[in-house]
């Protein structure tokens, strides 16, 4: 320290001439009301911050914090509860609307069914009928083509009788054909 | 250290080292060269206890401005320290001990603000003074022994008969709370003062050392180290003058053991 100051008296009883402290400054008697004084006042006042400021102000924002926490957290249960009662309803109506349309499935398959079971029916019964008429008409032809057999058979016999020079006695040849026909 | 021998110092020290680790210390006028200090001159002490208090009402007041329901850093901090404190005088001292709340944080702000403007390079460590400390620690040791025998009346004295101790034991136990109970405050202001200072003086002397060259870079990462060091014990012994003081309030609030 500056040394050219030295040998001049003592500044005090705790610092010397150089400027440096002499023993611990923390034992020096001369300090002691000064600080007390000046930390008194400190106290005071940082007192009176936090009590009549700071303090009440913290503890406010954390109590409304506080609040709005569980607001929000009581709201979002209650959303919550309103989304599971949607979901709720939302699947109880896919259940009711599934099962609605497998009613109506099941009707349109037995209508289908019913409708196609007719039309078989009549189907078959239209069959029926033609294949009766059918047979009808082919007994006719057949009759029709045993009686034209019949008449050409009896002028094939007349003719070939007449042409051998023989009488063709009409009685006799109609016999004669019915005969060869009966087999 | 003695008066008479600080001229051979001088003259020792003007080509050697130069340890002066306790002149961070000295108490000294802001204005002018007045040589005394009294009562009322505002002095580095004024200067530095000022500051604290600005630090206070920065983060207190000035941080937590906004009343923000989502907090800012600052309001964040301070909400931490509140909730600190809080959460420590009611651990502690129980719920009727949160009536004193606010003289408690008024300790722990003051304190903890004191050491930490007290690491800052060049600054003044108000808490490094027994004066202070030991005003801090009266002041809790007497409102606690008033504020028992004000709520406890003589019941107030069972702090010092161990009930659930063997009757013959009881009076030498009596003795002994008894003295433990006088010396609470002599170890509540020097463990503070005695900590902080140490740490302070250390690192001066570590500083003294940077003088050689060839030591300069182990003195410098030991300051770091020690600086380091420092920062903690700013906390902690604040943390441990704030619970103690909570553990001397439980002591008036409910004695008995």
């Amino acid at each position: 320290m500056a040394t050219e100051t030295h040998g001049s008296e003592p500044v005090s009883a705790c610092v010397d001439a150089g400027g440096s402290a002499v023993g611990m400054p923390q034992l020096c008697g001369d300090w002691i009301g000064n600080q007390v004084f000046w930390l008194v006042i400190t106290l005071i006042v940082i007192y009176f911050v936090l009590a009549r400021i700071a303090l009440p102000r913290i503890a406010a924002v954390l109590a409304e914090r506080q609040g709005t926490i569980t607001n929000d957290i009581a709201a979002a249960e209650d959303l919550k509860r309103k989304a599971q009662d949607a979901e709720a309803a939302y699947d109880k109506a896919l259940a009711d609307a599934r099962a609605e349309a497998q009613t109506i499935a099941q009707k349109a398959r037995d209508d289908i069914k019913a409708d196609l079971g007719d039309a078989i029916a009549k189907a078959d019964a239209e069959i029926a009928a033609k294949a009766v008429e059918s047979e009808k008409a082919i007994a006719e032809i057949r009759e029709s083509a045993m009686a034209h057999v019949e008449t050409v058979a009896k002028d094939t016999a007349g003719a070939i009788v007449a042409a051998l020079g023989g009488v063709a006695d009409d009685a006799k040849i109609a016999s004669a054909v019915d005969a060869q026909l009966k087999g | 250290m003695a008066t008479e021998t600080h001229g051979a110092d001088h003259a020792a020290e003007s080509g050697a080292l130069v340890f002066h680790p306790m002149d961070q210390f000295i108490v000294k006028p802001l204005f002018g060269d007045a040589s005394t200090v009294g009562m009322f001159t505002i002095t580095n002490v004024t200067l530095w206890l000022f500051l604290s208090i600005v630090a206070v009402v920065l983060l207190m007041v000035l941080g937590t401005s906004k009343r923000a329901i989502v907090p800012s850093r600052s309001q964040s901090v301070a909400e931490l320290a509140y909730g600190f404190v809080y959460k420590m005088v009611e651990d502690v001292a129980g719920k009727d001990g949160l009536k004193y709340f606010p003289y408690i944080m008024t300790l722990f702000l003051f304190i903890v603000f004191a050491n930490f403007l007290g690491l800052l390079p060049m600054s003044f460590t108000t808490t490094s003074h027994f004066a202070v400390t030991v005003v801090l620690a009266m002041a809790v040791f007497l409102t606690v022994t008033i504020l028992g025998f004000v709520k406890n009346g003589a019941g107030f004295l069972s702090l010092f008969w161990v009930a659930s101790a063997p009757l013959a034991l009881r009076p030498v136990l009596a003795l002994i709370e008894l003295i433990s109970y006088f010396v609470r405050p002599v170890s509540h202001s020097i463990r503070l003062a005695g900590n902080v200072m140490a740490g302070h003086a250390v690192i001066k002397v570590f500083a003294g050392f940077a003088a050689i060259g060839l030591i300069s870079p182990f003195s410098i990462l030991a300051i770091t180290a020690m600086y380091g060091l420092e920062i903690l014990v700013a906390f902690i012994q604040a943390y441990v003058f704030t619970i103690l003081t909570c553990v001397y309030l439980k002591d008036a609030l409910h004695p008995h053991h």
